[in-house]
């Protein structure tokens, strides 16, 4: 399959700060690529350079086979942007953002109002409302068709999802798979690990550097340890207990409960039960859990 | 171009639609005319002054009335002794003590000199120099009289003397207003285009929008284009405001050509528009834009030739002038508007204008960067 974007140990750095650690990965035409990571990865800084606004220090990077600095004026053609900030004019209505963006693009709405009519008519009942005025999740689907009204070939969105709710969130991520079907190759970033999942590939990034790339379910496959869900009636202590247990990989809380992983056969479960009671835990509860794209994260960080 | 276009369309409408900007435009200026143009004024008027006549004798008295008969003075204290007269400068109440000494008469008779004593508030040396000018012009023309008097009693017509009379060309009525009024529409108009120019850019930045705009395969010259025309027309308009004002307000004299006006002001105001476009490219925050435009604006204007006269500077000042735009434009201005003068009277400073302005915004391109 044809490459779409292809990047080869790219570096950048602010001062001493290393955002980009020699990062290389490729994206396939029509993909939907996710990129994972916590606030402050590199994300932003990867995006920036994508899209033609941040020069790296070292590294080479093509989108659709253009050069990010020698052809940046025909990648700027042919990439809609969307960046994690809102960033249309917040006294400019709904109608007139994406006229402008359409206008600056050398294209009009008519044009190519079939792509963005799915999600434009959303918020077409309220085209004479001032962008500011809209809410989060209306915002993101204006930024979107703005991002899309000069048919684009690569779609980049820096954390398209962060901020808004939950339904909308879900809408938005149904936008996108839409969007995949006619053809756009499109590369998002997210620091939900729930939205890994509905990425064809993803790649889990932190501190700059690539830790895996991989499709959702493969990432969860390579999970190497055991994982269990531990719940007790003092879940503070649970957690402050379970990391002075002798073989635990790992602890963290998740959601009500604790995640403990292990190296199989170094722990079991009838020895957490065993601890735990001796510990004077109560209403303890031991279950043997599929580790999800949260879990793998977590243990490559602390491999890393 | 359709780009441009639509670029200006969308920078009118974000004018018209910030009710806070619109009150700066289009009110501030009405009321920095009116308000400056009544108060901005070194002509000296109403003097308080406080006459100590020790002597109280016919001659002390037709010098007092002679100070009492100018426009100028305000006598507003006559006390007995010079300690009173003295409190009342420090109070403030007087810019100026008269004092008549005992036995002025009588000297003047007898020994044909005399002496008074004038103490004048200096705490603004400009306008006590003024008030001293005044008065011993004052004194001087009571000497003459005397000496009239005394040596042709009854004959002043047998003395043939040079009658000097002088007669002020371009303002000449001395109106202050008059001299005022071109200048102070050249601060209008720079602080509107400079303002405004100044944090345009920089409010893209700051609301993140620029950064949209800079993936965009917009070209920079179309993008700035699209940002200086707006402020260009909107400042073009006040200048024509402002004049329509001055002449239905005060009535100040256009000698020279419209056309003159308009064609420097166009001029100028590309090289004002530039300059905030260059700070617009140097900051981050409309708060740093408008520091640092707010200190160019004050160096600019304290040293334009508004308020004290460029060739009165020191050389070094003078030098620094040839940077100055507000200087330039100021003396254009009055030059077609009080004296009538030509294109060829003004070409000088119209041409350094152009080249200035064609400068300052090849900078403010050049800095202008969609990459980071």
């Amino acid at each position: 399959m044809a490459v779409s974007v292809d990047v080869q140990n790219l570096s950048k750095n602010y001062g001493d700060v290393e955002a980009l650690k020699e990062i290389s990965f490729s994206v396939k035409k029509g993909e939907l690529f996710g990129f994972i990571g916590p606030d402050g990865a590199g994300k932003t800084t990867l995006f920036r350079i994508l899209a033609t606004l941040l020069l790296a220090d070292s590294g080479t990077a093509t989108v659709e086979g253009f050069d990010v600095v020698k052809d940046y004026r025909k990648i700027r053609k042919i990439i809609g942007y969307m960046p994690g900030r809102f960033s249309l004019y917040q006294d400019l209505s709904v109608e007139e953002n994406l006229t402008f963006f359409a206008t600056i693009f050398g294209t009009t709405i008519e044009e190519n109002y079939n792509l963005v009519k799915e999600i434009y008519s959303q918020i077409e009942p309220f085209k004479t409302r001032k962008a500011g005025k809209l809410s989060g999740g209306m915002k993101q689907k204006l930024a979107l068709s703005c991002a899309l009204i000069h048919k684009p070939e690569v779609l980049f969105l820096d954390e398209p999802t962060t901020g808004v709710d939950a339904v909308s969130r879900q809408e938005f991520w149904e936008m996108l798979k839409r969007l995949k079907a006619q053809g756009i190759s499109i590369i998002v970033s997210t620091p939900y690990m729930d939205e890994a999942g509905l990425c064809d590939r993803v790649a889990l990034i932190q501190d700059g550097s690539i830790m895996q790339i991989s499709t959702p379910e493969k990432v969860v496959e390579s999970y190497p340890l055991e994982l269990y869900t531990v719940d007790s009636a003092d879940i503070y202590r649970l957690l402050h207990d379970l990391k002075k247990l002798p073989g635990a990989a790992s602890v963290f809380a998740f959601g009500q409960s604790a995640h403990l992983s292990f190296q199989k056969g170094k722990l079991s479960r009838e020895g957490v039960l065993d601890y735990l009671s001796k510990t004077g835990h109560k209403e303890v509860q031991v279950k043997p859990v599929k580790p999800n794209i949260e879990d793998c994260f977590m243990e490559l960080m602390q491999k890393g | 171009m359709r780009t441009i276009l639509y670029i200006i369309q969308k920078e009118f409408i974000q004018v018209f639609r910030n009710k806070r900007m619109l009150p700066i435009i289009f009110v501030l200026p009405i009321v920095q005319l009116l308000i400056l143009v009544n108060a901005a004024t070194f002509e000296m008027k109403r003097i308080n002054v406080a006459v100590v006549d020790l002597d109280l004798s016919g001659s002390s008295r037709q010098l007092t009335s002679k100070f009492q008969g100018s426009p100028f003075y305000r006598i507003i204290s006559a006390p007995f002794s010079y300690n009173e007269a003295e409190a009342l400068m420090q109070k403030g109440d007087v810019d100026m003590i008269l004092q008549i000494p005992y036995g002025f008469e009588k000297d003047l008779v007898k020994e044909s000199r005399t002496q008074v004593q004038l103490i004048v508030n200096a705490i603004n040396g400009a306008s006590a120099g003024l008030i001293n000018a005044y008065s011993t012009n004052i004194i001087l023309d009571f000497n003459r009289e005397i000496l009239i008097d005394w040596l042709n009693p009854g004959k002043l017509g047998g003395i043939r003397r040079i009658m000097t009379e002088s007669r002020y060309w371009y303002n000449p009525k001395l109106n202050y207003t008059t001299y005022m009024v071109p200048g102070i529409l050249v601060l209008l108009v720079t602080i509107v285009a400079l303002l405004l120019s100044g944090m345009n850019i920089v409010r893209e930045k700051e609301i993140g929008t620029i950064e949209q705009i800079n993936v965009t395969p917009i070209r920079k010259i179309e993008f700035i284009a699209g940002k200086l025309i707006p402020f260009w027309i909107i400042a073009m308009f006040e200048l024509a405001f402002g004049l329509v004002i001055g002449k239905l307000l005060f009535n100040i004299p256009i000698e020279g050509s419209l056309w003159l006006i308009f064609l420097s002001a166009a001029v100028y105001l590309f090289v004002i528009l530039g300059f905030g476009l260059l700070i617009s490219t140097m900051t981050n925050t409309q708060q740093q834009s408008m520091l640092v435009s707010f200190f160019f604006m004050v160096v600019f204007i304290l040293m334009s030739g508004l308020f004290t006269a460029i060739e009165s500077m020191p050389p070094w000042a003078q030098t620094a002038d040839l940077v100055n735009p507000l200087a330039y434009f100021i003396k254009i201005m009055r030059m077609v508007m009080l004296k009538g003068s030509s294109f060829a009277d003004i070409s000088q400073l119209f041409y350094a204008l152009v080249i200035y302005a064609v400068l300052i915004i090849s900078l403010a391109i050049w800095r202008y960067r969609k990459v980071a």
